[in-house]
């Protein structure tokens, strides 16, 4: 089952309406507007709960996103670069996000770094559709994934600290 | 800096490796075959497969030369398969993969040790091509679910037929994850392609295969994905520290069940599956047709519907009436058992269109039945922003 801040956080992201994908032409543009909307709603969310943990942007044609996640572990802070292919199926799939930093460190990851989702996302996902977009794959996906694996990657030796100072910035 | 010594060990070393790497490298490689021939001599690769027209199993096994097949991913499940295809003669081969061979796949079939580090479909379009010379190949080494890639892979299945300027005679999908079946879907629903999809579970011990014949059978999103249940209670099954688990024998099977499948179709001969699941813990298999989804999400699988009860009406009525699988709406009779994740909140909403399945598949969950409007509070709105000044508004948080 989702854990109950999840369930919250998710609550408080703003669904999507508009069916379609990078194919779509203008309807994309539109879709495209609605995900920038719920994601700069869902960070600003975050801050308000001094729990900012992503930034993300996209090219222009809104295909490929990047940015950068952080995790911040007995008050140090642990930065990941992010990134995905928006797939031509969107929305119906979701994005694959991944943390290409961290191929090869994990078993709980697919090639290429993809994050491996918990057995409830493609159910939630599928039942959402059109409505959740990439905020929400970011939360249901991503944070979740980080809480799991990252105390576990630092507890491993896997990933440390990149410098000493890098647990004040943000 | 390394010593006298130590160096000419190292060349040594490298000497007896260059003379293996010969040694393999010099094994006979024969010409093309202009004619596929019957005379059994032990030098004549083809001999054993026509004695299957002999026999009188095939009519016409020739003309497998004749046809190209389209495999997306050459991993445990496509490599065999392009194998197999390979052996038997077919004409030509497009393979579609964006992985590299890694140590971490040799608990599969086909690739080598030496070749990590390749990209798949470059090590297998070599050893294929020393098994066979006569077949054709077209390799691409990339991703079809992005949009940069996705029009030349609609452009090859149309046009990748031997000799060009015709499609493909089929799509086989042995990739390992949803996005990329649901492009393959899309792709072949829009060309009007024959395809078939074949699948390894992630805790490797159930499989199947799939025909899809676009508006003739349920495409791969008429439903939600299908699971062939194998007895392992999903609570208990253990996925933390790992994604997924492969079993080289799962995949052979499953690789096996499609090359037969095809070969069926391709060559007339048996009756072609259009389901075939395997559930290795108790060695069932089921089997079933299923019809499409009237309310399919796809359009075009919409549309080739519409075509096909077009041209089966114009058609004198002399069909064997398939009886089985048709898309209802129904309750939970056939006790689908929703991933153990699923609150009750979500399976009261789970009231969607429901394929009617044989014993022992079922589907990986529902979906609910499509509202019209709703949630309209919790939903984005427009703020006049133009997607510019919303980018920006992005990148200054
Ligand atoms: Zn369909």
């Amino acid at each position: 089952m989702v854990d109950e801040v999840t369930k919250k956080t998710l609550a408080q992201i703003p669904l999507l309406k508009t069916k379609a994908g990078p194919r779509d032409g203008e309807q994309w543009i539109q879709r495209l507007k609605e995900e920038y909307q719920s994601l700069i709603q869902y960070v600003k969310n975050n801050k308000d709960a001094d729990n900012d943990w992503f930034r993300l942007e996209s090219n222009k044609e809104g295909t490929r996103w990047f940015g950068k996640c952080w995790y911040i572990y007995e008050l140090i802070k642990y930065e990941f670069e992010v990134d995905f292919d928006m797939p031509i199926t969107y929305p119906t799939t979701a994005p694959e996000i991944a943390l290409p930093e961290l191929d090869g460190k994990t078993a709980k990851m697919y090639r290429g770094g993809k994050i491996c989702l918990t057995d409830h996302f493609k159910p939630l996902w599928a039942r959402n559709v059109p409505k959740f977009g990439i905020a929400h794959a970011m939360a249901l996906g991503l944070g979740p994934w980080l809480a799991v694996e990252i105390p576990d990657l630092i507890a491993r030796g896997v990933v440390i600290p990149k410098d000493a100072g890098a647990g004040d910035k943000s | 800096m390394a010593t006298i010594t130590e160096l000419k060990a190292r060349v040594a070393d490298l000497e007896r490796q260059l003379a293996d790497a010969l040694q393999t490298k010099s094994a006979p490689n024969r010409g093309k075959i202009t004619q596929m021939s019957a005379e059994v001599v032990d030098s004549n690769p083809y001999s054993r497969l026509m004695a299957l027209k002999r026999m009188g199993i095939v009519e016409n096994y020739e003309r497998i030369r004749d046809f190209t097949v389209a495999v997306v991913g050459v991993g445990g499940v496509g490599s065999v398969t392009a194998e197999m295809l390979t052996r038997c003669g077919i004409g030509k081969l497009l393979l579609f993969d964006y992985d590299k061979v890694e140590l971490a796949n040799m608990n599969r079939l086909f690739y080598q040790p030496h070749q990590a580090g390749m990209s798949k479909v470059e090590a297998a379009e070599r050893t294929l091509k020393e098994i066979n010379p006569d077949v054709e190949f077209e390799v691409y080494n990339y991703n079809i679910t992005t949009t940069e890639n996705f029009d030349h892979f609609q452009g090859r299945i149309k046009q990748g037929g031997i000799g060009g300027d015709k499609p493909v005679d089929l799509v086989l999908s042995c990739v390992d994850n949803f996005e990329a079946r649901m492009a393959i879907n899309m792709a072949c629903n829009e060309c009007d392609q024959k395809w078939f999809e074949s699948g390894v579970s992630e805790n490797a011990v159930t499989g199947h295969i799939q025909f899809l014949i676009p508006g003739e059978t349920a495409c791969f999103a008429c439903a939600p994905p299908l699971v062939v249940a194998s007895k392992i209670d999903e609570k208990t099954l253990k996925r933390d520290g790992v994604c997924a688990a492969s079993l080289p024998t799962t995949m052979g099977v499953v690789a096996g069940f499609l090359v037969q499948n095809v070969l069926k179709y391709l060559l007339q001969f048996g009756d072609v599956s259009y389901y075939l699941g395997y559930n290795a813990m108790l060695d069932f298999f089921p089997r079933m047709i299923l019809k499409p989804n009237p309310q399919c999400d796809d359009s075009y699988c919409k549309k080739r519907q519409t075509e096909f009860q077009a041209r089966e009406a114009t058609r004198p009525k002399v069909q064997v009436e398939i009886t089985e699988a048709e898309v209802v709406h129904e309750d939970n009779e056939w006790a689908i058992e929703i991933v153990s994740e699923t609150t009750a909140d979500e399976l009261a909403a789970a009231e969607g269109d429901q394929p009617e399945l044989t014993k022992g598949v079922r589907v990986a969950y529902t979906t609910p039945a499509p509202t019209q409007g709703g949630d309209q509070d919790a939903t984005v709105q427009d703020s006049g922003q133009s997607l510019d000044d919303l980018m920006k508004q992005m990148q200054g948080l």
